[in-house]
């Protein structure tokens, strides 16, 4: 069974490493992803910096399938990519939602240089998995989350603060133990319906307000 | 909030002193200054920072017919980035100043007029867009040497839709068939703006699926630019960067919005769950 599994990972991993046009790569990549195998980690994480954005929607999909094994790899990448690299890898992380991610995604979603960094960060904020946590660390890390996020929801890109009212809303229902973050997150929802111009902002934020 | 828009589709009022060592006051005293490069870049700025007020519209209507800066090639450098400037300021006494702007020699004014026309939304300007597409496909043709079409056909057309241009319906339709596949898209776009016919926007829908990565991300623009709400799936399916299929999706979500008065429908649930898988 084990010798079955490597010999597929490795015809897998082969087509994608001598992929010669864009849609073969593609092909391979969405081949590998879908076997969800530990020993295509490395190459999966690898396509990420080939700037393909169909290749690499298609490794981020792997990556979370395969989930918790990853995220060590990853971190350990993080610091070597590039900017477009590093999007397709916090997308990866906020997907996975292990809290082991939580501090990249923090500075990440604050400072990242790249909007579409900061995007996925703020996504992933809200949505970490907050179980797999010590119950006694569980607030420490919500309530990281929660300033950052509110931080974020003043970003001057409409899409990063679209996003922010996404992680705030996932924050939201998931606090209810305390009552006096989720009048905050409420609080800034309401605020941000009055100062922020952007009507795809306001909309999710009503969207998070019938919901909750 | 201190609001500093870098997209292309803000519409926020800014405050211009805090990202930038210009001021409002010296941008518009720039456009008078002697060194051109200071001028070009003031006009840019009042554009980019969104200066809407009377004063820097003043300056940018008479820098549209400025002598002063040209190219080697008889360019007109400072009227293109005042011509850019004034179609986001939103003043429409930029207007008459733009349309005689169609008539420059220079290509690159004529398609930066065009563009600020269809942005400023006044009618008056139909007819003399409607000029730059005279000569139909058979004058839409390749010019030896240069990088462009005898005139910025896209741009035209994509201003006569946004303007709701009937009378321009049997100019734009011939572009259907265009050679090329951009004045195709800008013609569906402008058809379906005109007509609501359908037909156009499936069009575009089908053009998502083209090979080439830059068609398919013109597609995404029109289909975002009409708020083509049955799109939605096909938008979110696209081989093409999250980054603009959200921008296509916020296209749909706010005209659908628009539509229902501020009340969320389902279709603009739909387009939101959609939106936020792609964040």
């Amino acid at each position: 069974m084990i010798a079955t599994t490597d010999l597929l990972a490795q015809k897998l991993i082969q087509a994608v490493e001598e992929a010669d046009s864009s849609q073969r790569l593609l092909t391979a990549v969405q081949n590998l992803a879908q076997a969800r195998l530990i020993a295509a980690i490395p190459t999966l994480i690898q396509v990420l910096g080939y700037n393909n954005p169909g290749a690499a929607v298609a490794a981020v999909d792997g990556l979370i399938l395969i989930g918790e094994p990853v995220v060590s790899p990853l971190l350990e990448k993080l610091d070597d990519y590039n900017y477009g690299a590093r999007a397709w890898a916090v997308r990866a992380l906020a997907g996975i939602g292990d809290p082991r991610g939580l501090n990249t995604l923090l500075v990440a979603a604050k400072t990242d240089f790249a909007m579409s960094v900061r995007r996925g960060a703020a996504k992933g904020l809200g949505n970490l998995h907050w179980h797999q946590l010590p119950p006694e660390q569980v607030q420490t890390y919500q309530g990281e989350a929660l300033e950052a996020l509110i931080q974020v929801s003043q970003d001057h890109e409409w899409i990063v603060r679209y996003a922010a009212v996404v992680g705030l809303a996932a924050l939201l229902n998931v606090t209810s133990t305390r009552p006096d973050w989720q009048a905050r997150i409420i609080a800034q929802f309401e605020q941000m319906l009055t100062t922020d111009d952007n009507l795809a902002v306001c909309s999710r934020i009503r969207l998070a307000q019938q919901s909750n | 909030m201190q609001r500093v828009e870098f997209d292309q589709d803000s519409t926020s009022a800014v405050n211009p002193v805090d990202d930038s060592s210009l001021t409002v006051e010296q941008a518009i005293a720039n456009l008078h200054h002697q060194d051109k490069g200071l001028r070009y870049y003031a006009a840019w700025w009042l554009g980019r920072f969104r200066v809407r007020i009377p004063e820097a519209v003043t300056v940018l209507i008479e820098a549209l017919e400025d002598e002063a800066d040209r190219t080697s090639d008889d360019g007109y450098p400072l009227r293109r980035n005042a011509a850019r400037a004034l179609g986001k300021l939103g003043d429409t006494r930029a207007v008459p100043g733009l349309i005689a702007c169609l008539d420059c020699s220079d290509y690159y004014v004529r398609e930066a007029a065009a563009q600020s026309l269809g942005m400023l939304g006044d009618t008056t300007s139909i007819p003399g867009l409607m000029k730059l597409l005279a000569g139909g496909c058979a004058e839409a043709t390749p010019i030896p040497g240069l990088p462009h079409l005898a005139q910025p056909y896209d741009a035209a057309i994509e201003a006569l839709g946004a303007l709701d241009a009937r009378e321009a319906e049997s100019l734009i339709q011939p572009f259907l068939e265009h050679p090329m596949e951009l004045l195709q898209y800008a013609a569906c776009r402008a058809m379906y703006q005109i007509t609501a016919n359908p037909t156009y926007g499936d069009r575009l829908i089908q053009a998502l699926k083209n090979e080439k990565l830059q068609l398919r991300r013109a597609a995404l623009a029109d289909l975002g630019a009409i708020g083509y709400i049955k799109a939605a799936d096909a938008i979110a399916q696209t081989l093409a960067e999250n980054s603009l299929k959200l921008i296509s999706l916020k296209g749909l979500l706010e005209s659908e919005v628009k539509q229902t008065n501020d009340t969320l429908s389902a279709d603009a649930i739909r387009v939101m769950d959609l939106m936020d898988n792609l964040l």
